[in-house]
């Protein structure tokens, strides 16, 4: 419990450290293309793919479960796309990229800390945690949003996929992709998407900035980054959720 | 010159130093021996503000660091060029990035200046043309090179290295050592070396400070060394027979 509250202390003081204006505005920037390289373009793939089969998975999972001859058919096309935008793309992905992005961000700094690289930053005059940090911050937040979107729309093709090999109409599919489409869902979905990007750039960054030892002690830290981001993100997942739609 | 005054420092139970107090002399190549772990790269960093000490002060030529604010800090860093234990060098950027980074931080230099001054110091470390390779491309030695071309890129006041020789052939080694002497003339810095090599000690040891038990244990130069009767400065100095026996001849 303890240790609980000191960790907590230890990321807000870590986290007004991180939010201070750039030094020097031409190295930021360049750090952060190199960031959304790193954190957003790199992690493309991985997100198309989970999103096609996520989207499959779903359509062929509501047919079993909606297909009756008192039901619409379109039915199916619109509790796919209701469950990935609201669920499946922003949540699903968040916890992939807790995984991905997490353990990348954590065992970055902390191989920097346990090489005297942050303490070199440091004599430079260089606030470290805002060199760092800020640039995977901002690449996050900016570009998540972007992968849930692109994620969004790979479940939905790849739900149609789903939807021809278990015989229901791609005219019956279409249909339910339009039906009554909400669009304060997809506001809700990127609202999330951005705190979980928040949560999982911050919560992993400090993991990686507090590592102490060497190479072993850097494994630890990217374990911690990834499981402590993902609770935090299914916490948040919660709180917004009753907050945005409840 | 550099004078630490009356430092203390623990570590939970491990006090490490005690009452150290010294002066590092500026044009010299002041040694820093002792023991691993004896609190060496401790002391080095305490002086640069990496760690804060239990009591006692810092002052550069005069100036108490330890009294100052982090803005002033910040300034004074800038006089300071430091060479980590393991050099440190920011591994996702070239050899060039790497110097020119604490150029474009403080500098207010035209690129071409910067660039120029990257160049100056790569041939200052025998290290031309290897502006492009990535630390992970390196040798230990061209890394610890590369280290010193980046601590001295801002023609650094002070001069800090953390056992700059470690790991290196003897040849390699001596080289380095020469290296961060002849710039110390050269510039008249006042230059700090951590190290456990004896060669080194030698070799460049201007002044020498023996750590032993976190106390300063001994002091003086390499020509008091070889004729000091102090028991565990010659136990550490003299550890090894060949040592032992040039002592005898000397
Ligand atoms: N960050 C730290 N936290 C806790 N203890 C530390 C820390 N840094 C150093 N120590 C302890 O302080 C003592 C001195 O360590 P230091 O690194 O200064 O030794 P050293 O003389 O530089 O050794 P070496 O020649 O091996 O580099 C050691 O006992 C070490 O365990
Ligand atoms: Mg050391």
């Amino acid at each position: 419990m303890f240790t609980t509250l000191r960790n907590i202390g230890q990321y807000f003081l870590l986290l007004r450290r991180v939010f201070s204006i750039p030094e020097r505005k031409t190295i930021f920037f360049k750090q952060l293309i190199l960031e959304i390289e790193k954190i957003g373009l790199n992690s493309l793939g991985i997100v198309i793919i989970i999103s096609l089969f996520m989207g499959a998975v779903v359509t062929i999972q509501a047919t079993l479960n909606l297909i009756n001859p008192l039901l619409p058919n379109y039915l199916i096309g619109l509790a796919t796309r209701d469950s990935l935008i609201l669920e499946f793309s922003p949540t699903m992905i968040a916890l992939i990229l807790a995984g991905k992005v997490g353990s990348n961000v954590a065992s970055e700094i902390g191989s920097m800390r346990v090489t005297e690289q942050i303490d070199a930053l440091e004599i430079m005059g260089v606030n470290s945690a805002n060199f760092l940090i800020l640039p995977k911050i901002i690449a996050a937040m900016f570009f998540f949003p972007v992968l849930v979107i692109i994620s969004m729309g790979i479940g939905m093709f790849g739900g149609w996929l789903g939807s021809i090999s278990v015989d229901v109409t791609t005219a019956d599919f279409l249909e339910g992709l339009k039906y009554e489409f909400i669009p304060f869902y997809v506001t809700y979905a990127l609202t999330k998407t951005i705190v979980f990007a928040f949560i999982i750039t911050t919560v992993s960054s400090y993991y990686g900035y507090f590592t102490k030892g060497g190479a072993l002690e850097v494994g630890v830290s990217s374990t911690k980054a990834v499981v402590y981001s993902s609770i935090v993100v299914l916490i948040f997942n919660f709180i917004l959720t009753k907050l945005l739609l409840a | 010159m550099i004078t630490v005054e009356n430092i203390n420092k623990h570590f939970a139970e491990n006090q490490v130093l005690t009452d150290v107090s010294f002066v590092f002399e500026s044009g010299k190549t002041n040694l820093i021996i002792g023991e691993s772990g004896s609190g060496k790269t401790t002391l080095l960093k305490i002086m640069i503000g990496l760690f804060e000490s239990d009591s006692g002060v810092v002052k550069y030529n005069e100036r108490n660091f330890t009294e100052m604010n982090f803005k002033q800090k910040k300034n004074l860093r800038k006089e300071i060029g430091m060479l980590f234990q393991g050099g440190a060098l920011f591994d996702y950027m070239s050899v060039e990035e790497n110097i020119i980074f604490p150029l474009t931080m403080f500098a207010e230099k035209s690129e071409e200046e910067n660039l120029e001054r990257v160049n100056f110091c790569l041939n200052r470390v025998n290290l031309e043309n290897t502006n492009h390779l990535l630390p992970s491309e390196l040798s230990g030695g061209m890394k610890k090179r590369v280290a010193i071309a980046r601590a001295i890129a801002l023609n650094p006041k002070y001069l800090l290295c953390d056992e700059p020789n470690s790991g290196l052939d003897p040849k390699t080694a001596i080289l380095i050592d020469n290296l961060i002497q002849e710039i110390t003339q050269e510039y008249n810095i006042t230059t700090i070396v951590n190290s456990h090599d004896m060669n080194s000690v030698m070799e460049i040891g201007d002044k020498i400070a023996f750590i032993h038990q976190g106390k300063i244990w001994w002091k003086g130069s390499k020509e008091e060394l070889m004729t000091s009767d102090n028991q565990e400065l010659n136990d550490f100095v003299f550890a090894s027979k060949l040592f032992k026996r040039l002592r005898k001849k000397f």
